[in-house]
């Protein structure tokens, strides 16, 4: 039966050989090189979810009064596109089980591309040969983050609007361009015209997951042929030789199981961890806003951004060159992208390492690599932690404009420690195995020398 | 005794290999070894599959019986559980059932550079990249379908025209009007309180019809030389839309203990721009840059309140050259 079937898919596409080599195709093994794979299944789970949703919401700014099952919004006049996802969310059989799982995805989602880009950084995987699959990872990764803004922007309630507006704001604050292209994207000043949603709708539903699908394609294609790098854990493993589990039958069970582990958990947090409860905040005006409120975790940097630059628009006698939303929302982002894209080939320059590497580092064998991300991570962390300091202030009243100025000089400290304790810690885990290292050697051979001594006493 | 045993060891030992099946014809050598006979982990991975059944029908029972109490979360539950039921009896399979082959390979070739220069060789043997007029109007017949292509792009919205951005419905006379339409009269407006209004008769969605109004103690305004006049019987009415990023300035602090907050504050909640309206709207913090638009009020004969005119800036978040721009009715 088997054969059968492999005989006739050989005769009519001719891939047996190919085949052959994608089931002993080998999987280096560690724990870390999961994370992508979490993303990849986490992505299946978003389409998945994703399409459902599309069957019942409505894309639609046209004004509607609410008379559902949810009484405090009874009479509440709304969008379509708003009453829609409370409706998913109350009457849509389960409706909400989906809601939440596609957002609680989009979150894991996003934290897993994350976590393995920190992966690839800090184990120096992105090197040559592998610098395009990195590009296309990063790529991912910024694409990812504007599909879940997207998404979250859909849903037309309070926060949607408050975050659509702060986008607005970013957009408009683009040097020389900012307004007309706010003009293009939104149809007119804000909130724009009824095609905005539909925009946002098609990028949303369709031209953003294609280009997702696309890129990992891609970067999953260069993945294979270029094979998967691997940790010196043993001496088999060499830069020219690699040593893993093979597809099938090895790795094909753990990945399905893993699969299978992604999407229950995302299940169970859909149905028993609540998320984004819409019908709360209510329809969005332009005119209405409510203190404390937060975007998704991938966003909280941004807003971390925007909150910390000092209240200034760059201005030539009276004409406003930069205003200041773009310091925050714009040139933070691109300067934290911009450096991670670069930092292959800066890497290059500073090291002089043109090699091909098929071996990774531990964070420990490159200190000067382990700073660096050190020191980027913690920037862009305490940003992000910045961004929730109304939080801290609504919750726990620790009042507001101290935290600032805290952030304000630990954005520029806490880096420059951060790495500098980070090199420190690396050299002092090599010091400690190169000890240890003396300490085996010695050991050895005043062993060996007492045996020696041994024998000849004996003789 | 000792030879003895040593025969039967080795007696054994032939035995043993006998027992390894010989290949006959045709018959192929193993590629993967054979799996280790496990007949508990079977039983788990069956187990644990069944359970994965029974949790997915579970579910669609759920489904069907719509009056449940706690639908979602059962619903999720059952779908999650029968996931994860099928992931551990993978994992069980994984690391019970079938070998872990720890296989050799090589790397791919780093490079190949006979094929390299083959490429190269063909791409400039064709010919094609010698004539340089010929590549010059490839790139300009390109280029310029690529713009053709793209110049639809402006049908998306007015890019060229910016002076919506800068219109508002206020002018002289204009009723303030609150949410449902009613005309909020200045003997409405209380101290140590914050209001919404908006300009009669507009799209109150429009990021310039919203207003907020605050009435200050008369010893506290300060107002600039060019707002003076703004305030009448000391209240003060600024765009409700934050000059940093468009949101609605939701948040008044009223100055109740002097020593501790001397100012009062209009923030906004997206980013805590606050802007003091005793000064005709300047920040005090937050990331804002420009002051918040100052509408002038006048109060009409029958005590209602009226704009005295137009903002005395652009409302909304700013963009280049946003302070050149007066602006209009």
């Amino acid at each position: 039966m088997i054969r059968r079937l492999v005989r006739f898919v050989d005769q009519r596409s001719g891939t047996a050989p190919f085949l052959r080599k994608t089931l002993r195709y080998l999987f280096p093994d560690h724990w870390s090189f999961l994370l992508g794979e979490v993303a990849l299944y986490a992505f299946v789970v978003l389409v998945a979810t994703g399409v459902y949703l599309t069957l019942f919401y409505e894309n639609s700014t046209a004004k509607v009064v609410y008379h559902g099952p949810y009484e405090p919004l009874r009479g509440e006049p709304m969008t379509e596109a708003y009453r829609s996802v409370v409706d998913i969310s109350t009457t849509v059989k389960a409706g909400l089980l989906m809601r939440q799982t596609h957002h609680w995805a989009a979150d894991i989602f996003l934290a897993a591309i994350v976590l393995h880009l920190l992966r690839i950084f800090f184990t120096g995987a992105y090197r040559k040969p592998r610098e395009l699959t990195y590009w296309l990872g990063l790529t991912i990764l910024l694409v990812s983050l504007l599909e879940g803004f997207l998404g979250y922007s859909l849903v037309d309630d309070l926060l949607s609007g408050m975050g659509l507006a702060i986008a607005y704001g970013v957009a408009m604050s683009l040097p020389f361009i900012g307004a007309n292209l706010s003009s293009l994207i939104w149809d007119g000043p804000f909130p724009g015209k009824a095609d905005f949603f539909s925009r946002m709708y098609v990028a949303h539903v369709f031209l953003i997951p294609l280009l997702i699908f696309v890129l990992l394609t891609a970067h999953l294609a260069l993945v294979a042929l270029k094979h998967h790098t691997q940790f010196r854990s043993e001496p088999r493993k060499t830069e020219r030789k690699l040593v893993g589990v093979p597809m099938f039958p090895g790795q094909t069970p753990r990945s399905l199981g893993l699969f299978f582990a992604v999407a229950g958990v995302l299940f169970l947090l859909g149905g028993l961890v609540q998320i984004n409860p819409i019908w709360l905040w209510g329809p969005y005006h332009t005119y209405v806003s409510t203190n404390g409120a937060q975007p998704d975790w991938y966003l909280g940097w941004l807003i971390g951004g925007l909150r910390l630059v000092p209240g200034f628009d760059l201005v030539i006698g009276n004409y406003t060159v930069v205003p200041n939303p773009f310091w925050g929302g714009a040139a933070f982002p691109l300067v934290v992208f911009l450096f991670l894209y670069l930092w292959p080939w800066i890497e290059r320059k500073l090291t002089g390492d043109t090699a091909f590497h098929n071996l990774l580092d531990r964070p420990r064998d490159a200190p000067g690599r382990t700073a660096v991300g050190w020191s980027l991570l913690t920037w862009v962390f305490l940003i992000f932690v910045a961004g929730s300091s109304d939080r801290a202030y609504v919750l726990f009243n620790v009042p507001y404009i101290p935290q600032m100025w805290a952030y304000r000089v630990l954005a520029f400290v806490a880096p420059l420690l951060a790495g500098l304790i980070a090199f420190w810690v690396c050299r002092q885990l090599q010091e400690g195995e190169l000890v240890e290292r003396r300490r085996k050697r010695a050991e050895e051979q005043a062993k060996a020398q007492a045996e020696a001594e041994a024998r000849q006493v004996t003789v | 005794m000792a030879r003895a045993k040593d025969a039967l060891i080795a007696a054994l030992a032939l035995l043993v290999r006998r027992r390894r099946p010989r290949l006959r014809r045709g018959e192929r050598e193993r590629v993967v070894p054979p799996p280790p006979g496990n007949a508990g982990a079977e039983l788990l991975a069956i187990g644990l599959l069944l359970a994965g059944a029974a949790c997915a029908i579970g579910f669609v029972v759920v489904y069907v019986l719509d009056r449940l109490p706690a639908h979602t979360q059962l619903l999720g539950l059952a779908l999650g559980l029968s996931c994860l039921c099928i992931a551990a009896a993978l994992i069980v399979t994984a690391q019970r059932l079938i070998v872990t082959e720890e296989l050799e390979d090589d790397y791919p070739a780093n490079e190949h550079p006979e094929e390299q220069e083959l490429v190269a060789q063909v791409i400039e043997e064709s010919g094609l990249t010698r004539r340089r007029l010929f590549k010059l109007s490839l790139l300009a017949a390109g280029g310029a379908l690529g713009v053709a292509v793209l110049a639809p792009v402006a049908s998306l919205g007015p890019a060229i025209d910016l002076v919506r951005f800068y219109t508002t419905p206020w002018r002289r006379g204009r009723r303030l009007v609150d949410e449902h339409g009613r005309p909020y009269r200045a003997s409405d407006i209380e101290e140590d309180n914050f209001y919404t209004a908006f300009a009669q008769g507009s799209d109150k969605e429009a990021l310039a019809s919203s207003v907020v109004l605050v009435r200050l103690p008369p010893g506290e305004l300060h107002l600039p030389p060019e707002n003076a006049g703004y305030a009448a019987d000391g209240i003060v009415a600024f765009s409700k839309i934050c000059t940093h990023a468009g949101c609605a300035i939701s948040l008044y602090r009223a100055p109740l203990f002097q020593p501790d907050e001397p100012t009062p504050a209009l923030v906004c909640p997206c980013h805590y721009s606050t802007f003091n309206p005793a000064t005709g709207g300047e920040v005090t913090f937050g990331p804002a840059g420009r002051k918040l638009p100052m509408l002038p009020l006048t109060i009409a004969p029958n005590g209602e309140l009226r704009a005295a005119g137009n903002f005395d800036g652009p409302v909304g978040p700013s963009w280049w050259g946003v302070r050149e721009r007066k602006p209009r009715a």
